[in-house]
């Protein structure tokens, strides 16, 4: 059993057991993670009948997102997980809306093409990344994530509130899908698959020395760290500036 | 303080400071110290001559963990063993506020600990009864009276003088844990700012506290008169009618005048006699600091004055503000120089007095508070 965290745009916790949601809770709220976000994961955890003994890991959505209330999400994971001492994953938020979209594709009969998933980055910006859906039915990640304008991007259907955001500049993959918001259930199944495929990797690791190291894996479990794509806003002072150069 | 804690001995309290620039995490049993470890994020603001919230924000998170580990290894302790978990819920910048605090709840919730979102300014005062370094244990300092096994509590009548970058307050402290007034406070810049906006101008570097005191060492103080802010008769009226301004301070006139004394060198072509303004910009401030928190002190019936906040490690200012409280019959304590800036033992001193006075914890929805007032001693 997995608790998966993110706090990128909105805020979402999710306790999931192989893939399957034992309690849920989120919110649209962008500015109030600091207050509610502890206690909706006490609350989830009671509504699941888990404690952290019971955990084999948390989850948490790296972003991109606003810096702040990203930082909220993943400084409550980090102590979780060092409490309880179980292992902490960070997964691309963007990931979520991707496997979302895998999961319930525009067309079912279409044959699922590469799409992208855009948030809002504020300052007329979206935080964007380009996926497709692998053979299995798993959101792969082929570029990005980055930050850009919303003109700049590849010209390919869109899902997330960049969509919505921009309807000028980008083309939604179905209009209701340019209202979702990244959320902890998705993080945590893509997470839990991952963790699934490493633990059978000792076992195939003798029958096949030379396999190719999986580049999904890679790819969908990240260091716990924000994925904050921008420099902090700080400017030098002319006065520090002169000293600096002399 | 009440003496209901001696029954079940000091309580075993880790505190969290991530107010400003520097990720503190410290851990105290009752007033006996077990870890202060700080990790700074100072080098990195160094070219931008003051804290960059941002950055200070982003070093917390990366920072947090190892610091936390550091901290409980230096006590010997596990987190599981803490009677309680303290945290700096404000004031202070709010990103970096919410990064301690968030992480403080993490630890709170997964360790199925009470909870304290304290008051930094008051845990700056809290500091002031942890045993020094060298005593160890329940050694009962003087004018301290012991308020529970390892325990002891302020002496009657104690004020607090608050000077840091973020900061600039005289306090009235009745009790730690119910009864803290504001004397007076800075209406705009805090005095370390002003140190850090003038070493800007001079060229001196960041932080500007030691560089000015550094630079000042071979200047003469005497040689620019510049302004002491709110000293006028209209806002300082008397003791018995006091104006509205009376122990209260303001940094950016000075501030001024040094830009102006520095423009005037400059526009005549001549060089700017960096150590002479250094020394007379730090003999303004710290004359007016503590000739007015000397008075505050002594109109208010204070008896015992602590000194806190970062600049208490400046040398002109202990010195004047030694000499001061003498001829005023105030006695001087100055807590060492790592206990004066932020840092995570003093969130954990104050969140030890709160455990062992009985106040009920904070819950885990309490908001990090920027300008979180100080009669608000836990939230
Ligand atoms: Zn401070």
């Amino acid at each position: 059993m997995i608790l998966a965290i993110d706090s990128s745009a909105g805020a979402s916790v999710a306790v999931l057991d192989h893939g399957h949601v034992r309690a849920q809770w989120r919110t649209s709220e962008t500015t109030t993670h600091a207050e509610v976000l502890a206690e909706a994961v006490a609350h989830t955890m009671r509504e699941a009948e888990v404690s952290g003994a019971g955990l084999c890991g948390v989850v948490v959505g790296v972003g991109p997102g606003p810096f702040t209330g990203l930082r909220v999400g993943l400084a409550l994971a980090h102590s979780l997980a060092e409490v309880w001492g179980v292992p902490l994953h960070g997964v691309c938020s963007l990931d979520s809306m991707a496997q979302r979209a895998v999961n319930s594709p525009a067309e079912p009969s279409a044959v699922p093409g590469e799409f992208l998933v855009a948030s809002d980055a504020r300052r007329r910006e979206v935080y964007w990344a380009r996926y497709r859906a692998d053979a299995h039915g798993f959101a792969e990640l082929l570029d990005g994530p980055q930050v850009s304008a919303a003109t700049e991007l590849p010209d390919l259907p869109v899902v997330g509130v960049g969509a919505s955001l921009y309807p000028e500049a980008l083309t939604p993959r179905a209009a209701p899908e340019s209202h979702w918001l990244p959320d902890a259930v998705e993080l945590g199944q893509l997470a839990q698959r991952e963790l699934g495929r490493d633990r059978r990797v000792p076992g195939q690791a003798g029958a096949h020395p030379a396999a190719q190291p999986d580049s999904v894996a890679s790819a969908v479990l990240r260091e716990p760290l924000p994925l904050y794509l921008r420099e902090s806003d700080a400017k030098v002072p002319a006065q520090m500036r002169a000293k600096q150069a002399s | 303080m009440t003496n209901t804690s001696s029954a079940r001995g000091a309580p075993l309290v880790l505190g969290i400071e991530t107010s400003c620039d520097e990720t503190g995490i410290g851990i105290v049993r009752g007033t006996q110290l077990l870890a202060n470890t700080v990790s700074s994020s100072m080098e990195e603001h160094v070219r931008f001559g003051g804290v960059i919230p941002e950055i200070a924000a982003r070093a917390h998170l990366e920072a947090f963990i190892p610091t936390l580990r550091q901290a409980l290894d230096t006590a010997g302790i596990e987190l599981r063993e803490v009677d309680a978990i303290a945290v700096t819920a404000g004031p202070g910048l709010a990103g970096a506020l919410m990064v301690g605090l968030s992480a403080a709840k993490g630890l709170a919730l997964a360790a199925d600990k009470p909870l304290y979102g304290v008051n930094h300014l008051v845990a700056h005062v809290g500091v002031g009864l942890l045993d020094p370094a060298d005593e160890p244990g329940e050694q009962q300092g003087h004018a301290a009276t012991a308020a529970g096994r390892g325990m002891r509590a302020l002496p009657e009548n104690t004020g607090a003088l608050l000077v840091s970058g973020g900061h600039t307050e005289i306090l009235r402290v009745g009790s730690l844990t119910s009864d803290v007034e504001l004397l007076g406070s800075t209406i705009d810049d805090a005095a370390g700012e002003a140190f850090d906006k003038t070493a800007r101008l001079l060229g001196l570097g960041y932080p500007g506290g030691p560089a000015i005191d550094a630079a000042a060492a071979s200047g003469d103080p005497r040689a620019f008169r510049f302004p002491r802010g709110l000293t006028m008769p209209k806002f300082e009226g008397s003791a018995e009618a006091p104006g509205k301004h009376r122990h209260n301070w303001s940094f950016s006139g000075l501030k001024t005048a040094v830009a102006r004394a520095v423009e005037q060198f400059e526009a005549a072509g001549r060089p700017v006699p960096v150590a002479d303004i250094a020394a007379s910009f730090q003999e303004a401030v710290v004359d007016v600091i503590t000739a007015k928190a000397v008075r505050a002190a002594a109109e208010h019936g204070i008896t015992t004055l602590m000194l806190g906040g970062g600049v208490a490690a400046n040398k002109r200012l202990r010195e004047l503000l030694a000499q001061r409280c003498a001829e005023a019959g105030i006695e001087l304590r100055i807590p060492p120089v790592s206990l004066c800036t932020d840092n995570g033992a003093m969130v954990a001193a104050l969140g030890a007095q709160l455990v062992a006075a009985g106040v009920a914890p904070s819950s885990l929805q309490i908001p990090a508070d920027s300008s979180q007032p100080v009669q608000l001693i836990s939230v």
